[in-house]
């Protein structure tokens, strides 16, 4: 029987394993030397700040993978001998497999900081990182003040983590406002002002230049580049970023750049061996999406896409419209489509913005200067309903259309207040329209005549 | 594992640490707790009016005095920082001294209320008698334990109702919802039916009177609601007697269905009903408890449904024994009430096969046993009854003992008793056969659904951690699926806690409600129709 070894067994192996399992019964070994089990990594924070125990960050109940027949394997792979198509194994024996999936994911960037290996400085991303967290920032006794370095998704969760616990939170951001490589200006500004808000001490346009050793090891506090300022601490988190986990494929000839090279098919330049979720990279970048995607969902369609390939029925990956969501401390952040930040914006996209006049609301929508057609939007505290959009993009309704119909688009519970007139009557004065809110409708929203 | 301080003591770090204000609110709210106990290991307190408004007003003033510090200089948004650090919402020590508390309340309020100075013929004493000033001025009668009971619940609600509201008071569905189970509790459980009592005997009533009746309390919940002396007051409390009975009738046969089909059966578990009051606001803080393995679903449906079966033997068993057999004295006699069961029944069993098969899968077997048994009951019932005798047993002794086990033990005891250590709605899911009756129909015949937002989830876990009917809410939501679940309550805590926007209650067209093919959005659709191929 063939045997498909899985490298990783995050989102993206998993869930290749999960379909393979469902097309086939063949001989599937899931490795990794981080847990067990499989569990969200997204799902990290909520385990520090004591919503739930890390039992429950795991989908699956343990029994589930026996019954399934997934041999799970908690080793680390060192190295991969493709011609022989063996996997060296650190202190056990090798593996041999007849289709290899690398699903490795990522790791925290450090970028040659003075200091950046001392104790209670680390990156926020495996199980191992949260232990050494309780260790390192237990409370605010043992840790008098943090410092985060690097404002993005994983920077900020990290911050309110140690919020919860009342620990004082200084936050390095070498933007000039929270995310805004990302986001559009007005909705960075709300955001950096939410930061504030929540008493994170917040320094945008600052970067790290060292950090400094306390004579054992550890971390004692941080020099700032811009004014040479130093700031104690007991604590460094370094969110600037990720990248691809492959560092044990450097002796072998699987193609590598920033991560493993991989064809539409997730192929690798090696027969047999795919690569999926953070550690892929499309040779081709797909639409508006970068090479390497780091996000939950793309590693999800990964491992559903290869698992048709590996099962004898070859599938391009052709993930349909962007979409993404996180939450900013207490902000539901969702995006449908391209929306862009000032840096790296096609020339070609218009903005409208609004935004509530003392709730923390705003919306963004982008569409084409000419065609007028829709092509996306960012919401800041209201959610929308993933299908309604995804059909107006496919179907690229023009900008009117969609902000005459946002209330079909909404999906904030029931009674929840609406914002549609209001949001219309900014596009009105902005762009000299007569637009009139329509009114939810069901039967648009179900489809059904 | 974490070196987190995971002492017991109330005074660690944040966020588990009490404030000063805390502090001085817990002491307050004890202080209340201490009077109503020194009065039950009968202290005489000599002014009983003021004592009770001390007692009841500190154990409410220190409620939501604690709530307020918890809350309100905090920016509104989701609130479960250090849940499972703390003692009491995490089986910690103080989870099981509180488990413990409760269970021995619940024993001593069930089976021996006069520990709690219930004096059958004469004055009653302890603290029973500290609230008969208040049951005299509502009813004009003495108190009872169930009035103590009632009156402490009521207390219960609306202190840990405002501190639900002030907990969620960034979402408007919660708060309408709980001001709703606030509303229901104070006038329908508590003041409605005090009042009424001080019709009886009035020639409203024809100088009949009515039994104690919670309006809102529908049958099989309210499992005694068509005993023979409930009937016989009912029929004898002239128009309005009769009105009662009949909208007793009326709320299961007809009102239940259809708001169940509207809006689910959340339109009563969560917004209507006491029990389920008390578990939203007071259990709201062990709504992560619950268990939430397939193992303990199995468990669920079996316990349920036969505790459904159970009720609806039994009930039939207690109208059947006080029924003639001679149609001239009544219209409903013993076997044309059997046959009417019968029918009725049959027609709900022969739908569900018929028209919602494929719906039901596997439980549908299930579903065919209990009927079955039901109807060979109903058959053994005509054959095998003498005087008195239905079956094998006495009617009485079935009833008895359905509320020994189910209405005492299982609604009481476990159900709240046990809420620190099983979660807060444990009666609610295992036990509450109104709840399954709601349920099946939630299920098959409702436009009730939590939508899943496409592809949105990141099978975090927090829907199904803190889903109090031990849904693995996030089973459906990363498949894309819509969860439809007998079980569900509709409390939303689910949607409000998503941190990605993922979940919607919502009522929806019936066609597409249950679709386990949903597409997983953001993916290529031609993968998907692969995917889908079963
Ligand atoms: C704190 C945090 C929050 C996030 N929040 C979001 C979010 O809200 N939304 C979103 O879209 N994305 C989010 N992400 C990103 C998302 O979690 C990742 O994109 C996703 O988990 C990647 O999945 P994966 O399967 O590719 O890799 P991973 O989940 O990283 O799994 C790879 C596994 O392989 C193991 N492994 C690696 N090398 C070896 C080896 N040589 N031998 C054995 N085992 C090995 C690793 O230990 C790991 O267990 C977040 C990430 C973090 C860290
Ligand atoms: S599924 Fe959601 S709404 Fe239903 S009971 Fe569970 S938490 Fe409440
Ligand atoms: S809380 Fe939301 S994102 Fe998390 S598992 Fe549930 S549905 Fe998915």
């Amino acid at each position: 029987m063939e045997h498909v070894v899985i490298i990783g067994n995050g989102i993206a192996g998993v869930s290749a394993a999960r379909h393979i399992r469902k097309l086939s019964d063949k001989r599937i070994t899931l490795i990794s030397a981080e847990t067990d089990y499989f569990f969200s990594r997204t799902a990290l924070m909520y385990v520090y700040m004591g919503h739930m125990k890390f039992e429950h960050t795991q989908p699956y109940e343990n029994w589930f993978w026996k019954k399934n027949n997934i041999n799970l394997l908690n080793a680390f792979v060192t190295n991969v001998d493709v011609e022989n198509k063996i996997l060296k194994i650190a202190n056990s024996t090798d593996v041999s497999y007849d289709k290899l999936i690398i699903a490795t994911g990522s790791k925290p960037n450090k970028f040659g900081w003075p200091g950046q290996d001392l104790k209670g400085v680390q990156g926020l991303y495996s199980k191992q990182d949260l232990d050494n967290l309780e260790e390192y920032a237990p409370n605010k006794e043992v840790c008098k003040r943090a410092v985060i370095v690097g404002g993005g998704l994983i920077g900020i969760e990290l911050a309110e983590m140690l919020r919860s616990r009342d620990i004082p939170v200084t936050f390095l951001v070498r933007e000039s406002s929270f995310w805004n490589g990302v986001l559009p200006d007005g909705e960075s500004t709300m955001i950096n002002e939410h930061i504030l808000e929540h008493h994170i001490d917040l320094r945008l346009s600052t970067n790290l230049k060292a950090i400094i050793d306390d004579g054992n090891g550890k971390v004692k506090s941080i020099l700032i580049e811009e004014t040479g300022e130093e700031l104690p601490c007991d604590f460094v988190g370094l969110t600037a970023g990720v990248t691809p986990n492959i560092n044990f494929l450097e002796d072998s000839t699987i193609e590598t750049g920033k991560g493993v090279k991989v064809n539409r098919l997730l192929e690798t330049s090696c027969n047999d061996i795919y690569a999926i979720g953070d550690c892929a990279e499309q040779r081709q970048p797909i639409g508006n999406r970068r090479p390497v995607e780091a996000v939950w969902y793309t590693g999800r369609m990964m491992g559903e896409t290869v698992a048709q390939t590996i099962c004898g029925n070859p599938t391009e990956y052709k993930p349909g419209h962007w979409f993404n969501s996180a939450k900013f401390l207490d902000i539901e952040y969702q995006t449908y489509g391209w929306v862009f930040g000032k840096k790296g914006r096609p020339e070609y996209e218009a903005q409208f913005h609004w935004r509530h006049p003392n709730e923390k609301v705003c919306i963004t929508l982008s569409f084409h200067k000419e065609s007028r057609q829709f092509l996306g939007i960012n919401t800041f505290g209201i959610r929308m309903r993933h299908e309604i959009f995804d059909r107006w993009l496919t179907q690229s309704k023009d900008v009117d259309y969609v902000l005459s119909h946002l209330a079909d688009a909404n999906f904030d519970p029931e009674f929840y207040k609406k914002y549609e007139t209001s949001i219309v009557a900014k596009y009105n004065s902005d762009f000299q329209k007569n637009l009139k809110s329509r009114k939810k409708s069901i039967k648009r929203i179900f489809q059904f005549n | 594992m974490s070196n987190y301080d995971r002492s017991m003591a109330l005074t660690g770090q944040p966020p588990v640490s009490l404030s000063t204000n805390q502090k001085l609110a817990t002491l307050v709210g004890m202080f209340g707790l201490a009077v109503l106990l020194l009065a039950a290991f009968n202290i005489n307190f000599p002014n009983k009016t003021l004592w009770l408004t001390i007692a009841l007003s500190s154990i409410f003033s220190g409620t939501i005095w604690f709530a307020w510090d918890a809350y309100l200089d905090k920016a509104p948004g989701i609130k479960n920082d250090g849940v499972w650090f703390k003692s009491i919402s995490s089986r910690g020590l103080w989870g099981w001294v509180a488990g413990i508390a409760l269970t021995g309340f619940y024993i001593v309020l069930y089976f021996f209320p006069e520990y709690l100075g219930l004096v059958k013929d004469g004055d009653n004493k302890g603290v029973i008698a500290l609230f008969d000033p208040l049951s005299k001025a509502l009813s004009g009668n003495p108190a009872s334990q169930w009035f103590v009971y009632g009156t402490l619940y009521t207390v219960a609600i609306l202190a840990f109702g405002i501190k639900f509201l002030w907990k969620y008071r960034h979402n408007k569905y919660e708060r309408i919802r709980t001001m709703s189970v606030m509303f229901f509790q104070t006038a329908f459980a508590f003041i409605i039916p005090e009042l009424m009592a001080r019709l009886n005997g009035s020639s409203v009533l024809n100088g009949g009177s009515l039994p104690y009746y919670d309006l809102k309390n529908i049958w099989p919940l309210n499992y005694y609601n068509f005993e023979g002396y409930r009937i016989k007051s009912f029929v004898s409390s002239g128009d309005i007697g009769l009105a009662l009975l009949l909208f007793g009738i009326a709320s299961i046969f007809i009102i239940t269905p259809i708001l169940t089909y509207r809006f689910g059966k959340r339109w009563y578990c969560s917004w209507v009903c006491g029990c389920g009051g008390l578990a939203e606001t007071v259990g709201d803080p062990f709504r992560q408890l619950s268990d939430k393995s397939q193992f303990a679903w199995k468990v669920e449906r079996w316990v349920v449904h036969s505790v459904v079966v159970f009720v609806t033997l039994m009930t039939t068993a207690v109208i059947y024994s006080y029924l003639g057999n001679d149609t001239s004295k009544y219209w409903l006699t013993k076997p044309s009430f059997l046959i009417g069961v019968a029918t009725l029944l049959t027609a709900v069993f022969v739908w569900a096969m018929v028209f919602k098969r494929n719906q039901l899968q596997k439980d549908a077997k299930y579903g065919a046993v209990g009927y079955f048994v039901i109807i060979m009951s109903l058959v053994a019932f005509h054959f095998l009854s003498g005087e008195g005798q239905v079956f094998l047993f006495k009617s009485e002794t079935l009833r008895k003992t359905y509320s020994f086990l189910i209405g005492s033990i299982f609604s009481g005891v476990i159900g709240t008793g046990f809420y620190p250590i099983f979660g807060n709605r444990v009666w609610c899911r295992f036990g509450c056969p109104m709840a399954a009756i709601l349920g099946f129909q939630q299920r098959l015949f409702s436009k009730f659904r939590i939508t899943t937002n496409g592809g949105q989830c990141i099978s975090c876990g927090n829907c199904s951690t803190y889903c109090e009917m031990g849904i693995d809410v996030r089973a459906y939501a990363q498949k894309g699926e819509n969860i439809v679940r007998s079980s569900c309550v509709g409390c939303g805590i689910c949607s409000a806690v998503c941190p990605r926007g993922v979940l919607k209650l919502e009522n929806g067209p019936l066609e597409g409600r249950i679709d386990s093919n949903q597409v997983l959005l953001g993916n290529d659709v031609d993968l998907m129709k692969l995917v889908n191929q079963k």
